[in-house]
């Protein structure tokens, strides 16, 4: 499982693997806001939190249908269910590269975008950490989504039509709790419902996503 | 080590396309797997690999003994040949042996990346993957496709050496590899038109 997961990396990193991707889509996103909205610091203050996890959760959809798509095309996915490793370790192995490769990046990138958007002081460190803990949610839900569509020739906007909607309580939470810091008020509880989102999809999706790949390489 | 297999009844999307399929496969044989297009030969293997689930019959073998090499060979093109069966080998859990880039006559390319490769060169790199997996039962679907002659007889020479050392094949071929195989004609075995099966849409989920 190891070896698969420095495979992914390595293919991410590699020519065409999407890697920065994901990143340079955030920042598009994040800095047309004020083009749209206009230059007045009050009115993006009020939408940043919004704005911020809106464009990173997008951003991570985007990379999604590369998870198990481009293995499946080659043979790869077939290769791997009939190798001695648990196919819910691979979509597990898959998920956290991923996150590795985009929820990461976006995690990090996102106060110095925060500063295009006015973020109030106090809330740059509630948003990393939001994000820190939200955006592995995002990848495993989309690994999900990911194995449910593989094989469907084409299949990324589904899959979008499958995850997004999945998406709904992590982006409900994890832009509350920067709301609430932004507005000065204690982000403890929706922090912590947003980890039992994380560790919840992180512990049982995976199993669900494997009987995803095995139906659908049937 | 030996294949097993009873009255196997195999289809594809429900329907059943080969009934009553029974043979075995010892150390060191192989058995070719002939029939015309469509007659079932890819969905055989598929379930004999555990890729789809079986209507009928019975597999006997041991688990995780067999490797499967489809038509499509399961290569990144953005890997180097090492990479790319270093990795193959490591998800098996054995070291690459030197001897396999040689068997293969890929030694000269181990760093080019695959996508720079031939398509026969990328099937040479796909069928050298079969040998550092470590496993015994070796189930083949057209392994010769895009191969040239010089590259069909080191095949031929791999799989004989695979005999040698305790291995079995199932392989379905057209051509003939020159093998000392026992011939299986899948066309008595084709299935009668019957209804599908009668687990109906949520075959999918049983």
């Amino acid at each position: 499982m190891i070896a698969l997961f420095r495979r992914d990396l390595q293919l991410a990193m590699r020519a065409g693997g999407g890697f920065g991707l994901a990143l340079a889509f955030f920042l598009i996103v994040v800095t047309l806001v004020p083009f749209a909205l206009g230059p007045d610091r009050e009115t993006l203050a009020a939408v940043a939190a919004g704005v911020l996890w809106l464009g990173a959760l997008l951003a991570c959809l985007l990379s999604l249908d590369r998870i198990f798509a481009l293995d499946f095309e080659d043979g790869a996915l077939e290769l791997l269910a009939t190798a001695p490793i648990p196919l819910e370790g691979v979509a597990a192995v898959k998920a956290l590269a991923h996150w590795l490769t985009t929820g990461l990046p976006l995690t990090l990138a996102a106060p110095v975008l925060g500063v295009l958007l006015s973020l109030p002081a106090g809330a740059y460190g509630w948003l990393t950490l939001s994000l820190a803990i939200g955006t592995p949610a995002l990848s495993v839900i989309g690994t999900f989504g990911a194995g449910l569509t593989v094989g469907i020739k084409r299949g990324g906007l589904l899959m979008s039509l499958i995850v997004l909607p999945l998406y709904v309580p992590t982006l409900i939470f994890g832009a509350d709790i920067v709301r609430r810091a932004t507005d000065g008020l204690d982000p403890t509880a929706p922090l912590i419902l947003l980890a039992v989102i994380t560790l919840a999809s992180a512990a049982l999706l995976p199993f669900a996503s494997a009987a995803a790949i095995r139906i659908n390489l049937r | 080590m030996t294949l097993n297999v009873q009255d196997l009844k195999v289809g594809r999307a429900g329907i059943a396309l080969l009934d009553g399929v029974s043979f075995d496969v010892c150390a060191g044989d192989v058995l070719v797997l002939r029939g015309p297009n469509g007659i079932g030969k890819t969905s055989l293997l598929r379930s004999l690999a555990g890729l789809q689930p079986v209507l009928g019959g019975r597999v006997d073998v041991a688990p995780d003994s067999m490797a499967y090499g489809a038509h499509a060979d399961g290569v990144k093109g953005t890997l180097t040949v090492v990479e790319n069966l270093t990795f193959w080998a490591r998800v098996h859990g054995h070291p690459v042996r030197a001897d396999v880039f040689d068997a293969f006559d890929l030694a000269h390319l181990k760093d080019r990346t695959a996508a720079q490769l031939s398509a026969g060169q990328q099937r040479r790199l796909g069928l050298a993957r079969l040998a550092v997996t470590g496993r015994l039962g070796l189930l083949l679907d057209e392994p010769t496709v895009s191969l040239d002659a010089a590259s069909v007889a080191l095949f031929a020479a791999f799989i004989q050496r695979h005999l040698a050392t305790g291995g079995f094949a199932v392989i379905a071929t057209h051509i003939d590899l020159e093998l000392k195989a026992e011939v299986l004609d899948l066309t008595p075995y084709k299935a009668q038109a019957a209804a599908a099966d009668p687990a109906g849409f949520d075959e999918a989920f049983l």
